[in-house]
């Protein structure tokens, strides 16, 4: 209809990759920071913050990540603030990505031995002493096999970014084939870029999670 | 800056906003359902002593665990077309989503299948059961029993999910807020509504599930642990 899948094409879908792994980037770190600040809330002495941050992975958890992406995009708006789809995008993603990693660590630090706690206190280390040479240099070998898993879903998550407008792999898919018309080559060819993208990824968390086995069964309390 | 909500303007389509969550619970269930079946077969399959049976099923794990579900969804309306079958954005949406699921039960099932004591299934061995009443008393139900907390929460985010139905024009509960903002201009209040809707409809589910797992795994509740 419109020509052939040419060099051109190929290359704005690989611009468009480049924008994906950009946009995963920012809502790992950005939702890491937030979420790592949300683990701890969640495990705080007091009750009030512990309430609050779970309240927070509630609302977000049993809300789709893409009408989070809307609120997002149409919020800032609403505030008259104008930002381009990338920033608002970022923004949803770092508010969405956060609430599971912070899930996740939360997890990981519970799951740091309790004698490991009491030991720390014993010794008359500080609440943020005991976190920070006790228990998270722990938690983070924990948290290692499971925030790469994530990494994937933040991958397949960012297409969803799309919807708002920003150039992506499946953004920048969809506008190849407004011109050319063949959907199902154009689409198949961007499923397996997201594979190629994810697989490794998976893999290297599966690798991560055998190792961490052998180690944690060799730790085990005779 | 100023801020101004209008939520009455919005609120007034509740009608159309109820039937999307109908519709969005329908995706749901039809996609959970088949989305369970397929999921178990594959589970299953990845043990089976044929290779080709097992490199299928880890094939098929693998490339949906590893694709946005957007794509998917793409791939299959487009291919279901270029196969020359007419259907509605109903029943590709269905078939999407299950595929979707199916891979992701598949891995949750095949966890609950390596969970089983391999004791227990000699010792049934030893009783004489058939290879299907092993499969179904020792393997299946137990397996279901331990992993039915892991599943349920993916069931719920299956119909978190079902959101992204409404780029191929399923007319639900997303699909309906596009239709609303666009017609309103009111479209943070439209998200918003929603936003509340989804949450309802999760803990509605959840709470379904809790209520089904004591029906379904009496055991469960007698021991009051999780096994």
């Amino acid at each position: 209809m419109g020509g052939h899948l040419n060099i051109n094409h190929l290359m704005f879908l690989g611009q468009g990759a480049l924008w994906t792994i950009g946009l995963s980037v920012i809502a790992l770190i950005g939702g890491g920071i937030v979420g790592f600040v949300i683990a701890l809330a969640r495990i705080s002495p007091l009750k009030s913050v512990r309430i609050a941050s779970a309240v927070y992975v509630q609302l977000i958890q049993g809300t789709p990540l893409l009408v989070i992406l809307f609120l997002g995009y149409f919020g800032f708006a609403a505030i008259g603030l104008k930002v381009s789809p990338l920033a608002a995008a970022g923004a949803s993603l770092t508010l969405y990505v956060a609430a599971y990693l912070g899930e996740i660590w939360r997890g990981c630090i519970e799951s740091v031995p309790k004698p490991q706690w009491e030991a720390a206190e014993g010794l008359a280390l500080s609440r943020t002493q005991r976190m920070m040479k006790v228990i998270l240099p722990q938690a983070i070998r924990i948290a290692t096999p499971p925030t790469v898993g994530f990494m994937v879903q933040i991958i397949k998550n960012t297409s969803l970014a799309s919807v708002v407008g920003f150039v992506e792999l499946m953004r920048s898919g969809q506008i190849v084939n407004n011109s050319l018309f063949e959907p199902f080559a154009i689409y198949a060819i961007i499923a397996v870029t997201y594979f190629a993208m994810c697989y490794p990824l998976s893999l290297f968390s599966q690798k991560l999670e055998k190792r961490m086995g052998r180690g944690r069964s060799n730790l085990a309390p005779a | 800056m100023s801020i101004q909500l209008d939520f009455p303007a919005v609120l007034e389509r509740w009608p159309s906003f109820l039937a999307g969550a109908v519709l969005t619970l329908e995706l749901a269930f039809f996609a959970t359902v088949l989305g369970a079946l397929i999921g178990t077969l594959a589970a299953v399959g990845r043990g089976s002593r044929s290779a080709a049976i097992a490199g299928a099923c880890k094939f098929y794990v693998e490339a949906i665990r590893n694709t946005p579900l957007l794509v998917q969804i793409f791939l299959v309306y487009f291919g279901l077309a270029s196969l020359g079958l007419k259907l509605s954005a109903f029943t590709v949406a269905v078939a999407a989503l299950t595929i979707n699921v199916g891979a992701y039960t598949a891995e949750i099932m095949r966890a609950g299948f390596e969970a089983i004591p391999r004791g227990q299934i000699e010792a049934a061995e030893g009783l004489a059961l058939s290879r299907l009443q092993i499969y179904w008393h020792i393997i299946l139900l137990p397996a279901i029993e331990k992993v039915y907390p892991a599943l349920t929460s993916q069931f719920v985010l299956l119909m978190l999910a079902s959101s992204v139905c409404s780029q191929i024009s399923a007319e639900e509960l997303t699909a309906v807020a596009n239709y609303i903002q666009s017609d309103t201009y009111r479209a943070f209040e439209t998200y918003i509504i929603v936003a509340v809707l989804y949450i309802i409809l999760s803990l509605v589910m959840r709470a379904g599930f809790w209520g089904l797992g004591l029906v379904l795994f009496p055991r469960r509740r007698r021991l009051g642990t999780p096994l």
